[in-house]
């Protein structure tokens, strides 16, 4: 198994590997990175505001004194996990439903579609915006939301897959065979679908990151004195004239990131059309 | 003998790099010379390198190949040694090529005529005007039909034969001197591929082009070629006059492809002493697709009125050209479609219409075969997950004694134990066919419906698959409905055969009354069609002749549905009065308005 995955890292184009390469580094400041904070997250360590680099404070200071590093690296887990997390939530609760509109027939498929369609037409930031100023910012209802925004994208994408290898020669024989609508689903669809939903994910991962930190920026989204690395961009604005570390650094964060799960995902979608589907 | 060759290959190979990156050729030492006006045929199976030679004639090599070595010399130009322009200067000009799948081929937003005349265009030969004047001669010559004004329709407007003939016109809008026709004629039906061949034989007869054409069908290629090359894994096996290889062959790979375009024919088994119910009955059976009108029928009908029994054992085959409904009859019988009037019986039992309500008995007793085995295995799945599918959910066969069952089953289709763990991709066309058809026997089943299982195949391989039914169906007694379009291999292994035009049945009977006349008009075209290994055949087949003129036609739905198209139709009866079924001496039934005695005996 690790040496399968092992293989097809090395299979992967230049533009894959550095993808890769930075995917791993923040899935790693994600889960360890806090251990390696020097300071607390929100202790005020440093004399002066905006500090520049020094050997106390390898990213120097934030606006209020606070280290950044430390900031940074506990920035990353909000961002890394809670993106992880609702996208895996959209994309495995678009893809269930979008298995069950196309095993189900026209019956479940018209009416779940459109609904859909509702959803897809609400815009994603005013629809969090509202949400957040109704119940109040929390991570759960931070999840919530953008796993919430991104269902019916990834409905619509794994629906026009599904429906389209529900017609093949191969379910239609095991449809014959008198298989029932979950082992068609599961067995016989899913399977097949892996790759472009891994792509789909990848995406969805990177428009996440990007709508939490917006949420951030406005203030709305993870509360002081944690922060995502969206937060740590809005609190150090003021800095920005001076081109402190303070905003460089979480903005180069938020960057290297999703440039590199795109990196990644179009390797591995370009190798998965590469074999011959 | 004294001019020099038109067309000369010495040495050729070309080269390719696979997946470690190491070169190996895909064809090579490739030595061939033909006269100005002289047609020279590749034949070979896919993969024997026919289609990488004759696009060197263009000076192309796909993708990740390249022409690596010898030379091809056409008339006064070295194509090995000219760059991109001036190639692009012959192609479509001097060199014309004719593609399989025309209707891949053509561009479906731009009408005929555009297309057409594009070549002329490019390489700035006449003027749109003069160009267009040429084509609608080019379409004339190719007994198209309204060859004025064909020029402004559509690519979706036309047939595949219509697009394949149109596609001759474009390649020979500019004469060129050498035409290059890759399996011009293999997408099509029979009774369309000697309408089509007749047109390209004319017409380049006529014009003295040299051509090449590219086939893995021997009999089409007695028709067409003055010379024959065979090919097979990118090498020469026998290169001669058409006579003699067709005649003579010398080399034994030549002969096993000469015996598999041959099926033979195989005695039926033994009959079995009856119980009362056939295996299979089918009742008035009427489906198709779209809502369900009042008098019963479907929007869109695909089969009428059909009746069939298949015995234990037997063999039913059924025929017809694309678009008869001969696969949907399985797809009914296998429950995918639900009839919109009609029974399904199986051993006495009426069959539920569609899957709800089917037992998992019933499922099992019928097993349905996919012509296409690429798309008919599932490619997330190992050979032995697809194998055990059926085990599990018929006979809860589970762990090790699923394995060895799985085994048993390899070794029944003659395929080695270790493919057991192969992912799908892995394997040849006719391996995943063998796989296709075991998957079937797992469930073990009293019926398998066939639908074109050999279509796909190259042609030794297609042999080799009937050969291992013909076997099965000796060892295990299993019935089969062997749907195919090729009426030859049908009256080779079926015990009963059914000839199915436009979803109506137009012939049933046992097989010894398809090898003698009179046939239903029908049937009889079919069999004409069917291109014989010799020269000459296609000149004296009188299939396909045009029929005689008729009145408009009544809107009894019911009508001859062969009538547009039947060389036999009688004003006045066959126009207005819905046909009639009868029997013949022969012991075949028809459903025609002539007998025996006024039925053509060809």
């Amino acid at each position: 198994m690790i040496a399968s995955a092992f293989q097809r890292a090395k299979a992967l184009p230049l533009s894959g590997k550095v993808g890769l390469a930075l995917v791993i580094f923040w899935l790693a400041v994600a889960l360890f990175g806090p251990m390696f904070a020097p300071y607390p997250v929100g202790a005020f360590v440093a004399y002066d505001v905006f500090d520049g680099q020094s050997a106390k404070h390898w990213l120097g200071s934030d606006y209020l004194g606070r280290d950044v590093l430390s900031r940074l690296l506990s920035g990353a887990r909000y961002t890394v996990g809670l993106a992880a997390a609702a996208a895996l939530l959209a994309s495995s609760t678009g893809t269930a439903l979008a298995l069950t509109a196309a095993v189900g027939g026209t019956k479940v498929d018209e009416p779940l579609s459109r609904f859909m369609d509702m959803l897809i037409s609400i815009p994603s930031k005013i629809f969090s915006l509202v949400l957040v100023a109704a119940f109040g910012s929390s991570l759960g209802l931070l999840l919530l939301i953008a796993a919430f925004t991104y269902v019916p994208g990834n409905y619509r994408i794994a629906r026009a897959l599904a429906v389209n290898l529900a017609q093949m020669d191969y379910v239609q024989v095991a449809r014959a065979r008198g298989e029932g609508r979950f082992h068609i689903a599961i067995a016989e669809i899913l399977p097949n679908m892996i790759h472009p939903l891994l792509a789909d994910f990848g995406l969805r991962f990177v428009f996440i990151v990007l709508l939490l930190s917006g949420l951030s920026f406005l203030g709305l989204g993870v509360q002081p004195p944690d922060a995502d690395l969206g937060s740590l961009v809005r609190e150090n604005i003021s800095g920005l004239g001076e081109g402190a570390l303070a905003i460089l650094a979480p903005a180069v964060a938020i960057a290297t990131l999703t440039v590199g799960v795109n990196l990644l995902i179009d390797a591995i979608g370009f190798s998965g059309k590469g074999k011959g589907r | 003998m004294s001019e020099a060759p038109h067309v000369e290959v010495k040495g050729l190979t070309v080269t390719a790099r696979n997946a470690a990156g190491e070169m190996f050729p895909i064809v090579s030492d490739i030595d061939f010379a033909l006269r100005r006006g002289e047609v020279l045929a590749l034949i070979g199976e896919s993969g024997s390198g026919k289609t990488t030679i004759a696009l060197t004639l263009l000076g192309h090599a796909r993708p990740g190949a390249t022409i690596s070595g010898g030379s091809i010399r056409v008339g006064d130009a070295e194509l090995t040694k000219l760059d991109r322009s001036a190639l692009a200067q012959l192609r479509g000009n001097r060199i014309a090529y004719i593609a399989q799948s025309a209707a891949s081929a053509f561009n479906p937003s731009r009408t005929i005529m555009d297309q057409v005349i594009e070549p002329a265009l490019i390489h700035d030969l006449m003027p749109r005007a003069q160009a267009e004047a040429k084509a609608v001669e080019l379409f004339r010559a190719l007994a198209l039909p309204f060859p004025d004004t064909i020029g402004v329709r559509y690519p979706h407007q036309l047939s595949g034969g219509q697009l394949q003939r149109l596609m001759a016109a474009m390649a020979l809008i500019t004469d060129p001197e050498l035409v290059i026709l890759d399996e011009p004629t293999t997408a099509l039906d029979v009774t369309t591929q000697i309408e089509v061949l007749r047109a390209f034989k004319a017409v380049v007869l006529e014009r003295g082009a040299t051509a090449i054409y590219v086939s893995h069908d021997l009999a089409v290629v007695a028709q067409m070629a003055d010379q024959i090359v065979v090919l097979s894994q990118g090498r020469i096996r026998e290169a001669g006059a058409a006579a003699q290889i067709l005649h003579a062959p010398a080399d034994d790979y030549t002969r096993t492809l000469m015996a598999a375009a041959h099926p033979a024919i195989r005695p039926a088994p033994e009959k079995i002493a009856l119980p009362a119910a056939p295996l299979l009955e089918i009742r008035g059976l009427t489906a198709g697709y779209g809502k369900i009108g009042k008098d019963g029928r479907p929007r869109i009908p695909v089969l009428r009125d059909i009746n069939l029994t298949i015995e234990r054992g037997a063999t039913l085959g059924v025929i017809g050209e694309s678009g008869s409904g001969k696969s949907t009859i399985a797809r009914v019988i296998a429950g995918l479609l639900p009839p919109a009037s009609g029974q399904v019986l199986l051993d006495g039992e009426v069959l539920p219409p569609g899957l709800q309500g089917r037992s998992r008995d019933q499922f099992r007793r019928v097993q349905l075969v996919f012509q296409n085995a690429d798309t008919a295995l599932n490619p997330a799945h190992s050979v032995g997950r697809i194998l055990a599918r059926p085990l599990a959910f018929y006979h809860d066969l589970k762990g090790n004694a699923a394995r060895m069952r799985v085994l048993e089953l390899l070794d029944l289709i003659r395929l080695p134990a270790t493919l057991i763990d192969r992912p799908i991709g892995g394997l040849s066309g006719g391996q995943k066919q063998r796989i296709n058809l075991a998957r079937a026997l797992a469930a073990d089943p009293q019926l398998i419906l066939c639908d074109e299982v050999t279509s796909a195949l190259d042609t030794v391989v297609g042999a080799a698959i009937l050969e291992l039914m013909a076997e099965l169906r000796r060892e295990l007694g299993i019935a089969t409905m062997f749907i195919s379009h090729d009426i030859s291999t049908v009256r080779a292994i079926c015990d009963d055969i059914l000839v199915l035009y436009s979803g109506t049945m137009v012939e049933t009977g046992p097989r010894a009354a398809f090898g003698v006349a009179p046939f239903h008009p029908y049937t009889d075209l079919l069999i004409g069609s069917v291109p014989e290994m010799r020269a000459g055949w296609l000149e004296e087949s009188h299939a396909g002749a045009a029929p005689p003129p008729i009145g408009g036609t009544g809107d009894h739905p019911d009508l001859c549905r062969f009538l547009p198209r039947c060389a036999a139709r009688v004003d006045g009866l066959c126009n207005t009065t819905p046909p009639p079924r009868r029997p013949l001496a022969k012991g075949s039934q028809i459903l025609c308005h002539h007998g025996d005695e006024s039925l053509i005996p060809s």
